[in-house]
């Protein structure tokens, strides 16, 4: 049995009385790419609110690499502790060079002294190379971040998200908008960066969940209500019901 | 009758719509399915002018109206149910329904008896403000106040989401009767599939910012339909 990277277990969280996770229990192994999918307010964004520590849930227990409690973390903590989120849009920095936007997202000392005395060392370089070679982003090292198509900008967030070394990435629709070979691509890259850290993506886009090739996990009224591969799913009856909004 | 013709539309550099084209005439429902995030409501906003699209046309009673802000769309009979009702909650709701004269001429403006007979429970709240209604009683309240408008046609962003069964039967009846008018062409975006089945004369199903099947009602084999809305 692999290492457990996040285990939630029986997870509550309510907005004015509105159940939004509801008894959601949820394993992740270590390395392990996984797609979560499902309906109009399923508890997608906010499962990974609370994973995040951005929300806390009710009750329910939430952990990290076995023994860290995410319920007892906030936002930057979860981020120092390897977890690493990229929200729907992207966000880069758009009147940075795509080098830049890398080499400012790279793992290090924050403070004052540390980045006004700043210099980046050989292994960086060597390092955002690697990153660029990753996200397939070399050839457009010195265009502005700004200039780039919304496919390319998805992927330098995420070569962002990397170049904090996390061991958890949790990512948030990201083919939404994309040209189809950017979905693909986009696919490609996920699992390749899988394995060395777990990724968790959520999406609605079912050719882009068929091409990560994963395990999925369907969730409704805030719990996981199917677990397996996709066509294991789409085959459970269950499942098309609420798909069908009965 | 609506035509749109070939549309993209995009939020910043991500395409939503892509090569989308579908009509609608009066007298009917035409259904748009599919799952989150395929592009129903960004089809909707490029008919209604609420988003600009890229390229492709929009045209309505044989007029391009790709060019027109939404306001003078609603001058040429274009009303929005959007989703999530956005009906105005510190007005009252007659001043709600109030809101739909910006667009008639002053010896027009009533509200339909029409709205009461479908959604008798305005009647009821007519004072009282649209924040303190249920999430029913507000779609019921942006449907009507749709109707003051006196619209031509009639676009619905899933009027049955998070609504209790009774009001969705009410919802329902109220879609059937703007159809047997027949002065309206209605466009009903949704994701409960057999409301929209018993409503729908013709289907237009979206996967991936494209139209991947349409027909008329009798045409369209369900089962494909349902394949595309399912995981």
């Amino acid at each position: 049995m692999k290492e457990t990277q996040l285990y939630l277990n029986d997870v509550h969280r309510a907005f004015d009385g509105y159940k939004a996770i509801n008894g959601l229990s949820l394993v992740i192994a270590r390395g392990e790419l996984r797609a979560v999918v499902g309906p109009n307010g399923a508890g997608k964004t906010t499962m990974l609110d609370i994973i995040t520590g951005k929300t806390r849930p009710d009750t329910g227990d939430v952990y990290y690499n076995g023994t860290i409690d995410l319920t007892k973390t906030d936002e930057a903590s979860s981020s120092r502790l390897g977890i690493g989120r990229k929200f729907q849009k992207p966000t880069v920095f758009e009147t940075h060079s795509v080098e830049e936007n890398i080499m400012l997202a790279l793992a290090g000392p924050r403070g004052v002294a540390a980045t006004l005395f700043h210099r980046t060392t050989r292994a960086q370089a060597t390092r955002i190379d690697e990153l660029l070679e990753t996200v397939r982003l070399g050839s457009e090292r010195r265009r502005l971040a700004g200039a780039l198509s919304h496919g390319q900008k998805q992927w330098l967030e995420i070569g962002m998200l990397l170049a904090q070394e996390p061991q958890l990435l949790l990512v948030d629709e990201p083919a939404a908008g994309m040209t189809d070979a950017e979905t693909m691509r986009t696919a490609e890259l996920l699992r390749s960066v899988a394995g060395e850290r777990s990724v968790v993506v959520i999406e609605h886009d079912m050719e882009f969940v068929r091409a990560l090739d994963c395990k999925v996990t369907v969730l409704h009224r805030g719990a996981v209500l199917a677990e397996g591969s996709l066509d294991h799913v789409s085959a459970n009856p269950e499942v098309v019901e609420v798909y069908l909004g009965r | 009758m609506l035509s749109v013709e070939n549309i993209d539309l995009s939020y910043g550099a991500s395409q939503a719509l892509r090569g989308v084209s579908m009509t609608a005439e009066q007298g009917k429902v035409t259904c748009v399915l599919g799952r989150n995030g395929v592009g129903k409501t960004s089809l909707l906003r490029a008919i209604s002018g609420r988003h600009g699209i890229a390229a492709g046309k929009v045209m309505w009673q044989g007029q391009d109206v790709s060019k027109l802000r939404p306001d003078a769309r609603a001058q040429l009979g274009v009303a929005t149910v959007p989703q999530g009702r956005e009906v105005f909650p510190l007005l009252t709701v007659r001043e709600n329904l109030e809101t739909g004269f910006s667009l008639l001429p002053r010896s027009a403006r009533t509200i339909p008896d029409a709205v009461f007979e479908l959604f008798p429970v305005l009647a009821e709240m007519m004072n009282r403000r649209g924040g303190d209604l249920s999430g029913g009683q507000q779609q019921q309240l942006a449907i009507g106040r749709a109707m003051v408008t006196n619209p031509r046609l009639l676009l619905l962003d899933e009027p049955t989401e998070g609504i209790q069964p009774s009001i969705i039967k009410d919802i329902g009846r109220a879609i059937r009767f703007l159809r047997e008018q027949g002065k309206i062409a209605i466009v009903l975006v949704e994701q409960f599939f057999e409301f929209a089945c018993e409503l729908a004369d013709s289907y237009a199903v979206m996967d991936r910012g494209r139209i991947v099947l349409a027909g008329a009602a009798g045409d369209v084999d369900e089962a494909e339909v349902r394949r595309w809305m399912t995981v």
